[in-house]
C-alpha cells in the first residue's frame, strides 16, 4: 500500500489556481491542494516534483512563501516536452506534486549577519522564499542586499515585486541587464560587476547565490575577491533529476546527490568538484 | 538420521546432496519463491528454479576480461561455478517495475496506487561478494530516509541462502575488497559443497532463527569437526587463488586528486560506454521514471527503470548533458564505485565480483585501470 | 571640508599610492558635475581626460545607425572611465552619457601623460592600475557576451 506518506514516489494531487506570464517562456503557476490534504511545509531553497498527467515529471523549486505553504507557486520556463504541457495548464487542471525535497537557505545560522543575495535570470525564483522570509524577519539580519541580473528587462520575473522590495527602507535592491532594451536607464553588465561596490561588510557576511552554473562560478569568484570566505558562501544547484528522493542516482555531483545534500550547497563543501569539467 | 534436537543459529550441520532438495521442498512450504542458478544460453544466469535439478551441476565457468565460457567439471558439484551475469539486484531491485497509475475521471485524473504484494523469495546460491552487494544495496535503498519501499519490502522478506565458491575466478578481487570469499552474517544458511570420493555433501552453517527452522525440516545430521574443517580450508584455498587484486589504501583520496590524469582519456579510446558494466554490476542501482499513456489517454501510468550513468541522458539538464563525453562517463562509474561512495554510504561500492571485467565487450579490467591511475598519481608526486 | 587629494586616495582605483604621487596627480585634477542625460564625452572626440565616478551612474554607448545609441555597459560609483588617454591615438572610443547626476574627479590627459613621462615609476602605478581595470573589464564584457540566461545553456 503506498500514499504520498510512506511512499516517496507517489505524488500528491494540487489544482492550477492561477497562471502567470513572466516572460516569453517563463511562467508561473500557483496551486494549491486538490483535496484538501497538503504535503509538508517547505523551507526556502527546497523544490517539489511535478508531474503532468501522461507526460512526465520535473523538479521545480519553490517560489513562494515558506509562511503560507498551502498554496505553492512555482517558476518555470518552457523549454522540454513537461514544461511546454506545463504552460498550457488552465485553472483547476491537475498536477501531481511530490516533496518538499532537498536542502534550504540556512536562513536560521546566519541571524545577525549581513546577508548579500545574488540571482542571475530564472535563478531569482528559488530566492524569493528566501526574501520572503528575510521580510517577515527583517530584525534578525544586518544589511539586506540584492543583486539580480537578467538578459533583458523583459526578462526579469517578478518585476512589480521588485519594485515593491526597491522602494522598502530595509532592503538594497541593484538590477542590472546584459542587454539595454526599449527605454532601460538603468544598469548595464553582467551581475557579477556588482559585487565589488555593493554595500555590505564581507567580514560579516553570508551570500546566498542562484543562477546559472556559469554565473555562479564567477559570482562566487567576486565574492571571494570582496573578502567573503568559502564557508559563507551557499549556491543553488542543478542536476538531473528522476526521483528527487536520493534513489535514481541521476543528480550525482561527485560524492553528492542534488535532490538530498542540495540543492543549496555552502560552497567550501564542493568547491572541489565545482569547475571540474563535467563532473 | 534427525538431529536429536532443533538447529540453533549457529550450529554446523551436515546435508547430504541428496537430501538437498528438501531445501527447496522446506522452503516451497512455507511459500517461499526459489530463484538461483540454471544454466540458459550457454551461461548460467538466475531465475526461478524449482529444485536441485535446475542447478548447474557439473559446471563451471573461465572467465577473462571480456570472455565468458562454460566448461565441464571433473565432478557434479551443484554450485562448482563462479559467477554469471545476474546479480541478485534483478529480483530485490526490480528492473522494471510499475509505482502506480492514473485514471482520467470527469475531465480530471486520479491517482491508484498498486496493489499487488511483492513476493516472498528465497536466493539460492549467494555468493560472498554477492552478500556484501546486498548489504551495500541495503544501505543505498532501505536505510535512508526516505527508503525505498519496493526494496524494503522485498528485502524483509528474503530468505537468503549462501553458498561458498569452489575456486576463485580468474576476474575475482573479493580478498582486496573485504567481501570474501569467508562470509560471517547476512544469510539465513550458508552451505559449503564438499566432494569427498563417494560422498557428497554440504556443511551448513545456522545464520538466523528463519534459517534454523527452514533447517529443521530438511534432512540433516550435526557437522563432525573434521567436516566443519574441510569446508574452512576450502574458503582459505580460495582466498588464496584469487585472480586479481586491487590496493584500496587511501583509494578514495587518490582518485579525487586524480579526475584530470590523462589515464581516463586513454580509456575513454577503448570504452564503447555501452553500459555492460552497470547492468551486471550487482550495487549499480540507478533507475529511472518514464511516465506513459495509453493511446486513449484514459489511462497513465509511471514505471521505474534500471538506468546506466553511461547514457548521454542520464546527466542531461536544458542545455545539454553534465556528461557529454564518454570519459567523464566512464569516470563518473568508476569513481562513483571506488570513491564518492564511500562518502555516501560508508563503504566502496565495489564488491570484487569482476563481473564488469567480464562482461565488458573491450575487457576494461578496473583492477589495472585503478593500478595506472596510481601509477601516474605516484609519478606526479 | 574634504581636499581633492582626499578624495582621490578615498577612491578604490587609486588605494594604496604613495602620498607623493597623490600630490602630484592631483594637479591634474578637478571635480566635475553631469545632470541627468548629459553627454561626457563622444565617440570618436579626442580623449583628452578619464574620470573617477565618486556618484551617480554613467552609461556607455555605442550609435547604430537604425537603432541609435545601444548602451553596452554602465559604470557606477567607485569605479573608473576611460583609458583611451592612454593609448594612440586617444581619441574615444564609446560615448558616455549620465544617466543620473553624477558626480566624478575628471583627470587632464596631457597633464597626466606629461607627469608619466617625467616620473616613470609613476606611470608603472598608473599602467599597473588601469591594467587591473581593463582586465576586469574585458572579463565581465566576455560574461557577458555569452548570454548565460539564453536557452543554450
Amino acid at each position: 500500500m503506498n500514499d504520498f506518506h510512506t511512499d516517496p514516489m507517489f505524488p500528491l494531487l494540487y489544482s492550477v489556481r492561477q497562471r502567470v506570464r513572466e516572460n516569453d517562456d517563463t511562467f508561473t503557476l500557483e496551486l494549491e491542494p486538490s483535496a484538501g490534504e497538503m504535503l509538508p511545509a517547505f523551507q526556502a531553497g527546497q523544490f517539489n516534483m511535478l508531474y503532468v498527467y501522461g507526460v512526465g515529471e520535473i523538479p521545480i523549486s519553490v517560489s513562494g512563501d515558506p509562511s503560507k505553504p498551502y498554496r505553492l507557486i512555482h517558476t518555470t520556463r518552457a523549454v522540454g516536452s513537461v514544461t511546454r504541457s506545463m504552460a498550457d495548464l488552465r485553472e483547476n487542471d491537475r498536477l501531481g506534486v511530490r516533496g518538499p525535497f532537498g536542502s534550504h537557505w540556512p536562513m536560521e545560522s546566519v541571524t545577525g549577519s549581513d546577508l548579500v543575495l545574488v540571482g542571475g535570470g530564472i535563478g531569482l525564483a528559488p530566492l524569493r522564499p528566501a526574501i520572503y522570509h528575510i521580510m517577515a524577519n527583517r530584525e534578525k539580519f544586518g544589511r539586506v542586499v540584492l543583486l539580480y541580473g537578467a538578459r533583458t528587462q523583459e526578462d526579469m520575473l517578478y518585476r512589480r515585486e521588485l519594485e515593491q522590495w526597491r522602494s522598502r527602507f530595509d532592503l538594497e535592491v541593484y538590477v542590472t541587464v546584459d542587454r539595454a532594451t526599449g527605454s532601460w536607464h538603468g544598469a548595464v553588465g553582467v551581475v557579477t560587476t556588482m559585487i565589488p561596490h555593493a554595500p555590505f561588510d564581507p567580514l560579516d557576511s553570508v551570500a546566498f547565490v542562484c543562477g546559472p552554473e556559469v554565473m555562479m562560478r564567477f559570482t562566487v569568484q567576486a565574492l571571494q575577491r570582496r573578502g567573503v570566505t568559502a564557508d559563507r558562501i551557499y549556491l543553488s544547484m542543478e542536476r538531473n533529476m528522476k526521483c528527487g528522493a536520493g534513489f535514481c542516482g541521476h543528480c550525482q555531483f561527485g560524492p553528492f546527490f542534488i535532490c538530498r545534500d542540495g540543492p543549496v550547497m555552502r560552497f567550501d563543501q564542493i568547491q572541489d568538484f565545482f569547475g571540474k569539467w563535467e563532473v | 538420521m534427525a538431529a536429536t534436537k532443533s538447529p540453533q543459529v549457529h550450529d554446523k550441520l551436515v546435508i547430504a546432496r541428496d537430501e538437498l532438495q528438501g531445501l527447496f521442498d522446506a522452503l516451497h512450504q512455507r511459500g517461499y519463491q526459489t530463484v538461483g542458478p540454471t544454466l540458459r544460453d550457454e551461461v548460467i544466469v538466475c531465475d526461478v528454479i524449482h529444485g536441485v535439478d535446475d542447478l548447474p551441476a557439473g559446471w563451471t565457468d573461465e572467465q577473462q576480461p571480456g570472455t565468458y565460457r562454460l566448461r565441464r567439471r571433473p565432478d557434479d558439484a551443484l554450485f562448482g561455478y563462479n559467477l554469471g551475469p545476474h546479480a541478485w539486484k534483478r529480483f530485490l531491485h526490480p528492473p522494471v517495475v510499475r509505482l502506480w497509475h492514473a485514471e482520467r475521471t470527469n475531465g480530471n485524473y486520479r491517482l491508484v496506487q498498486e496493489e499487488e504484494q511483492s513476493p516472498q523469495l528465497a536466493l539460492i546460491g549467494v555468493r560472498a561478494c554477492d552478500l556484501h552487494a546486498i548489504r551495500i544495496l541495503d544501505r543505498v535503498l532501505a536505510h535512508g530516509t526516505p527508503a525505498d519501499p519496493i526494496y524494503s519490502e522485498l528485502r524483509r522478506k528474503a530468505f537468503i541462502v549462501a553458498v561458498n565458491c569452489e575456486q576463485a575466478g580468474e576476474t575475482c578481487f573479493c580478498v582486496s575488497m573485504g567481501t570474501g570469499p569467508e562470509m560471517h552474517d547476512g544469510y539465513d544458511l550458508a552451505l559449503t559443497e564438499l566432494i569427498d570420493g563417494d560422498a557428497h555433501y554440504f556443511v551448513a552453517d545456522v545464520g538466523s532463527a528463519k534459517g534454523a527452522a527452514v533447517a529443521a525440516s530438511v534432512p540433516h545430521r550435526a557437522a563432525t569437526e573434521d567436516e566443519v574443517e574441510a569446508a574452512d580450508c576450502k574458503v582459505a584455498k580460495v582466498a588464496r587463488e584469487m585472480g586479481r587484486t586491487l590496493d584500496t589504501e587511501g583509494l578514495k583520496e587518490m582518485l579525487y586528486r586524480n579526475l584530470e590524469s590523462p589515464r581516463w582519456e586513454e580509456i575513454a579510446a577503448r570504452c564503447l560506454a555501452c553500459g555492460n558494466c552497470t547492468m551486471v554490476c550487482p550495487t549499480c542501482f540507478c533507475t529511472t521514471v518514464q511516465d506513459v499513456t495509453d493511446l486513449t489517454g484514459k489511462q497513465a501510468e509511471r514505471w521505474r527503470k534500471a538506468d546506466s550513468c553511461f547514457s548521454t541522458e542520464f546527466s542531461h539538464i536544458f542545455g545539454g548533458s553534465i556528461r557529454a563525453t564518454p570519459m567523464s562517463r566512464y569516470r563518473q562509474w568508476l569513481t562513483h564505485k571506488m570513491a564518492s561512495w564511500v562518502d555516501q554510504f560508508g563503504t566502496f561500492g565495489c564488491v570484487g565480483c569482476g563481473r564488469c571485467i567480464t562482461w565488458c565487450p573491450v575487457g576494461i579490467d578496473i583492477t589495472e585501470e585503478v593500478k595506472a591511475i596510481r601509477a601516474e598519481d605516484r609519478a606526479r608526486v | 571640508m574634504e581636499t581633492l587629494e582626499e578624495v582621490i586616495v578615498e577612491h578604490p582605483f587609486f588605494r594604496g599610492l604613495r602620498a607623493e604621487y597623490v600630490t602630484l596627480i592631483a594637479r591634474c585634477a578637478g571635480n566635475v558635475r553631469f545632470a541627468p542625460s548629459q553627454y561626457l564625452f563622444h565617440e570618436g572626440e579626442i580623449a583628452d581626460r578619464f574620470f573617477l565616478v565618486r556618484r551617480g551612474l554613467v552609461s556607455l554607448e555605442i550609435f547604430v545607425p537604425g537603432r541609435g545609441p545601444v548602451s553596452i555597459q554602465t559604470v557606477s560609483e567607485q569605479e573608473v572611465i576611460g583609458w583611451s588617454w592612454m593609448v594612440r591615438p586617444y581619441r574615444w572610443r564609446y560615448t558616455a552619457r549620465a544617466l543620473e547626476q553624477t558626480r566624478a574627479v575628471a583627470f587632464d590627459a596631457s597633464c597626466m601623460r606629461r607627469k608619466c613621462d617625467a616620473n616613470h615609476d609613476l606611470g608603472y602605478e598608473m599602467m599597473l592600475r588601469f591594467a587591473g581595470i581593463i582586465s576586469y573589464r574585458l572579463q565581465a564584457t566576455r560574461l557577458q557576451f555569452m548570454d548565460i540566461y539564453s536557452l543554450n545553456g
